[in-house]
């Protein structure tokens, strides 16, 4: 469980901090950037340590002191491990299409047109918060047994479960994006110069929040890429359920680190990418 | 304050100010943003630190002592009211930390309170109250300390338009009852010159003129003082021997050594009337009316000379009697006048 | 795109709202129905009546472990989080809301806050695992509740830059002027304005991150699978095991005991969010 806030639409223009640094009297200046180095020092040791780590051991050898990068060509030979990361990639873009499809209109519709439900719309994107999934698992087994009793579900089935899993960051970046630009004026303009609803919502809205539905995605996709609990009670193999059962037999195998530090480098990068996005866009319009 | 100096990196905010407040008067610092007036008010308020000049009180130097010791009231522009305190938690908070009983705390609040008229609303929190009330809190917060000197940081510029107006008038009529000396930092011309003793023209760090509001207005020391405050009329000119001529008028100069040459004359609208004389049908002054304000007795019409435009003030009756499109014959009163420095800065620039 | 055509301003579309039907028909179907699965099936026995007995065994004492582990692990973890975490956000939020370090910060807090699970345990056993550990091998890592604390600290201080942020965000520079201005220092404006204002936010998002800790599961099952520490450990080896129907209707007390839990976490979070929203707008 994570992301609550959307990054990218963090910073909205009339944010100041505290108290701008140029405005404050000297010695609390020096107070304020010591307090800020010490702060970010000793925080920048503790989340590198770990990953550092990880990253050291994907290239660790068989030899003491040996180095090699076999645990990262590995990723592509070794046992499943290539299926599951092909099935939780799948996965990623199948949950991304449901959910945005679901969301998006339902929630510009709601917004123009039934704004009383928007209080029950958030309430129920935000319930999964409440209903970890090792609960919900425990109601969607059965209905799985049940049907795979009759027909076999394949791992990308998944993506039922994934997408409420997936609700409250998903809406909330797309709100967040939503309340950044006035939507009733826009879809009043483009009704007013004759355009239908579906042309409103997919020609005039969609495309002002486009770093909103980028944020979404990724979110979503940090979700799925990460996603453990539901996978493995209902026994299927996606990615971490491969690397839990690689660890089960030999905790050393490089490519467990190798894949963990790819993945993470890999959401990392996209999201610093989308919050620079996110800010030039917001200076070109100001 | 002598000699006060602040930079932020490349930008000088000031440039060696010195201004001396006198007991109980309330002078207002004029001037465009980012001309140095809120920087001035925050280098006395304690704020910030100069990075050079001195700062002194009742003949104390103070130029190092922390904000917290000055003992001074600040009103800021907006927000600084406590969101989580009433009314009348915030107006005693001043007291409370210098270790005042409650009873007395609250005996005092609530006396600043009558001094602004809110005592009403004491116990309301301040979303609930009005912008204008708002501010008003502010102010019995900062005397409640009674403080030497009262700082005002643009209180109303966050204010709707006839608030302002009101608000204005109040905190002067406090400020002299209380009898504190005030620094009053505004961009709004009108309200410095309604409630000021003495008004601070400000400009790029440096001060262009100080003195009493009729004195900054009639008798404008730069040019720069004279388009900012009020209206002016530029108008092409030349000048030879002292005197500048203006659409065919001889005027005095204030500066009679400007030489010789074509200037950009700055002419007041209350110094441009209606001639006595009958109109006639061309000449440099004669125009048409293509715009009137009405301004209350007094009313400002736009005249169209051909190449240029003029605006005079006349009395609303006078401008009455010549709506747009009636032709008018103008006059000029010989009253010195100003050139703008822009020639002179061109050529050195 | 069709002609132009006449607004009707006066006519209302008394159905627009079945514009939402696919989406209550989803979250209805997988989230609403699975959750009416468990609440029903821990209530009733086998034979569909309502039976209060399985909730007893939310009090036994084998029971009761679970949820003290849990209860224990999601405090120590919450508030060490919280703490290091609102600090860091301060930090953040003092300096440049355009430059790098906010970006960076707000990015990593990001990814993070997700990182937890499977691939968090083997970094953490990478660095501090007693056979294998690179910087020590510390010998407590195993120990509950200490080893998984340390864990799960390091998803929950993310998650409080990100949660507790916005907050710090809505202080505004005036109220320390003003303090200083009437006379206060720095710790009298944290005792009498700083931190009330800021105390309803921190409260909210330490419960959050409790809820967020009493979830998880598969960090914890990555770091030690021998034994089940904590409630969503022994749901998961109630739903699994083999022995019939008396093991699933365990799994669904069990759930809904964390239900309840989360529930009333939730529920004074969202209370909290109200009081800051007003202040901190």
């Amino acid at each position: 469980m994570a992301a609550v806030t959307p990054v990218g639409a963090v910073t909205p223009a009339e944010v100041e901090a505290p108290q701008p640094r140029g405005s404050m009297r000297s010695s609390r200046l020096r107070r304020l950037n010591l307090f800020r180095w010490t702060v970010f020092t000793l925080a920048t040791l503790f989340f590198l340590l770990p990953l550092f780590a990880m990253v050291r051991f994907s290239f660790v050898g068989t030899q003491p002191g040996e180095y090699t990068i076999s645990a990262w060509t590995q990723i592509a030979s070794y046992p499943g491990l290539l299926d599951a990361i092909r099935i939780t990639l799948e996965l990623a873009v199948i949950t991304v299409i449901v959910e945005l499809s679901l969301l998006v209109p339902t929630m510009i519709w709601v917004r123009l047109r039934v704004q009383w439900l928007s209080r029950t719309i958030e309430f129920l994107c935000l319930l999964p918060l409440t209903i970890p999934a090792i609960v919900l698992v425990v109601g969607l087994a059965p209905v799985y047994r049940s049907v795979r009793q009759h027909v076999s579900l394949s791992p990308l089935q998944l993506f039922w479960a994934y997408v409420i899993l997936a609700l409250p960051y998903a809406y909330r970046a797309l709100a967040a994006g939503l309340d950044a630009i006035d939507v009733r004026t826009l879809a009043e303009a483009a009704r007013s110069l004759g355009a239908s609803w579906f042309t409103v919502m997919v020609r005039v809205v969609a495309p002002n929040m486009w770093q909103a539905l980028l944020n979404a995605m990724l979110l979503t996709t940090a979700l799925v890429l990460g996603e453990f609990t539901i996978a493995s009670i209902l026994l299927y193999t996606n990615l971490q359920v491969a690397l839990y059962q690689i660890s089960r037999a030999t905790l050393d195998a490089g490519v467990l680190f190798s894949t963990s530090a790819a993945s993470l480098l890999f959401a990392f990068l996209l999201l610093l990418i989308l919050s620079y996005v996110g800010r030039q866009r917001g200076r070109e319009r100001r | 304050m002598k000699g006060l100096r602040r930079e932020y990196g490349p930008v000088v905010a000031l440039d060696g100010l010195d201004l001396t407040l006198h007991p109980g008067e309330l002078v207002a610092l004029l001037g465009p943003s980012g001309c140095g007036k809120t920087t001035t008010l925050r280098l006395l308020a304690g704020l910030e630190d100069a990075d050079s000049g001195t700062i002194t009180v009742d003949n104390q130097e103070i130029t190092r002592l922390p904000a917290s010791k000055r003992d001074m009231g600040m009103v800021f522009q907006a927000y600084s009211l406590f969101p989580h305190m009433t009314v009348r938690q915030n107006v005693a908070f001043g007291l409370r930390l210098r270790h005042v009983s409650r009873a007395e705390r609250d005996r005092r609040a609530l006396e600043m309170l009558e001094l602004v008229g809110l005592s009403s609303q004491a116990d309301r929190y301040a979303h609930q109250i009005s912008g204008g009330q708002q501010q008003r809190v502010a102010l019995a917060r900062a005397l409640a300390i009674q403080p030497r000197v009262l700082l005002l940081d643009e209180p109303l510029s966050a204010l709707d338009a006839k608030v302002r107006a009101q608000l204005r008038d109040q905190i002067r009529r406090i400020q002299l009852e209380v009898g504190i000396t005030t620094l009053f930092v505004t961009h709004d011309q009108e309200e410095a010159l309604a409630i000021a003793d003495r008004v601070g023209v400000m400009r790029e760090g440096r001060l262009e003129q100080l003195g009493p509001p009729t004195e900054v207005y009639s008798r404008p020391a730069t040019s720069f003082v004279a388009e900012f405050v009020g209206l002016t009329n530029r108008l092409a000119g030349e000048v030879s021997g002292g005197e500048v001529t203006v659409r065919g008028v001889r005027l005095p100069l204030v500066d009679a050594s400007t030489p010789d040459g074509p200037v950009t004359a700055l002419v007041r609208p209350e110094a441009v009337m209606v001639a006595p004389e009958a109109p006639t049908d061309s000449g440099p002054l004669v125009g048409t009316v293509i715009a009137t304000t009405f301004l209350g007795a007094t009313s400002r019409i736009t005249v169209d000379l051909g190449d240029t435009t003029i605006m005079a003030q006349l009395r609303t009756a006078e401008a009455a009697a010549l709506p747009a499109g009636s032709r008018v014959t103008l006059a000029i009163r010989l009253d010195p006048v100003l050139v703008s420095d822009d020639h002179r800065e061109a050529a050195a620039g | 795109m069709a002609g132009v055509r006449p607004v009707r301003a006066g006519r209302r579309l008394p159905l627009a709202w079945t514009g939402t039907i696919p989406f209550f028909a989803y979250v209805g179907l997988f989230l609403l129905l699975p959750t009416g699965i468990v609440v029903w099936n821990s209530l009733t026995d086998a034979s569909g009546k309502l039976n209060l007995g399985s909730i007893k065994t939310l009090f036994d004492p084998a029971v009761r472990m679970y949820f003290v582990n849990s209860l224990e692990l999601s405090a120590i973890s919450a508030v060490v989080g919280a703490v290091f975490g609102a600090v860091i956000a301060y930090a953040v939020a003092s300096g440049n809301p355009d430059g790098l370090v906010r970006r960076l910060a707000t990015a990593g807090s990001g990814v993070l806050a997700q990182f937890g699970g499977v691939t968090l345990a083997f970094a953490f056993n990478a660095a501090i695992g007693p056979t294998s550990g690179f910087l020590t091998k510390a010998s407590w890592y195993y120990d509950f509740p200490q080893g998984i604390s340390l864990i799960y600290v390091y998803f929950q201080v993310p998650l409080m830059v990100l949660v507790f942020l916005p907050a710090v965000d809505g202080m505004k520079m005036q109220w320390r002027e003003a303090t200083e201005n009437l006379g206060g220092s720095t710790w009298h404006f944290w005792r009498h304005v700083g931190g009330p204002l800021l105390a309803p936010a921190f409260l909210g998002s330490t419960l959050l991150l409790f809820a967020n800790s009493l979830s998880a599961y598969a960090t914890v099952q990555a770091w030690e699978n021998q034994i089940a520490y904590v409630v969503p450990q022994q749901i998961s080896i109630a739903i699994t095991s083999e022995v019939g129907l008396a093991s699933a209707n365990e799994a669904q007390v069990l759930a809904l005991g964390m239900v309840i839990v989360v529930a009333v976490v939730m529920v004074s979070y969202t209370l909290l969010q109200r009081r800051t929203s007003r202040w901190l707008r």
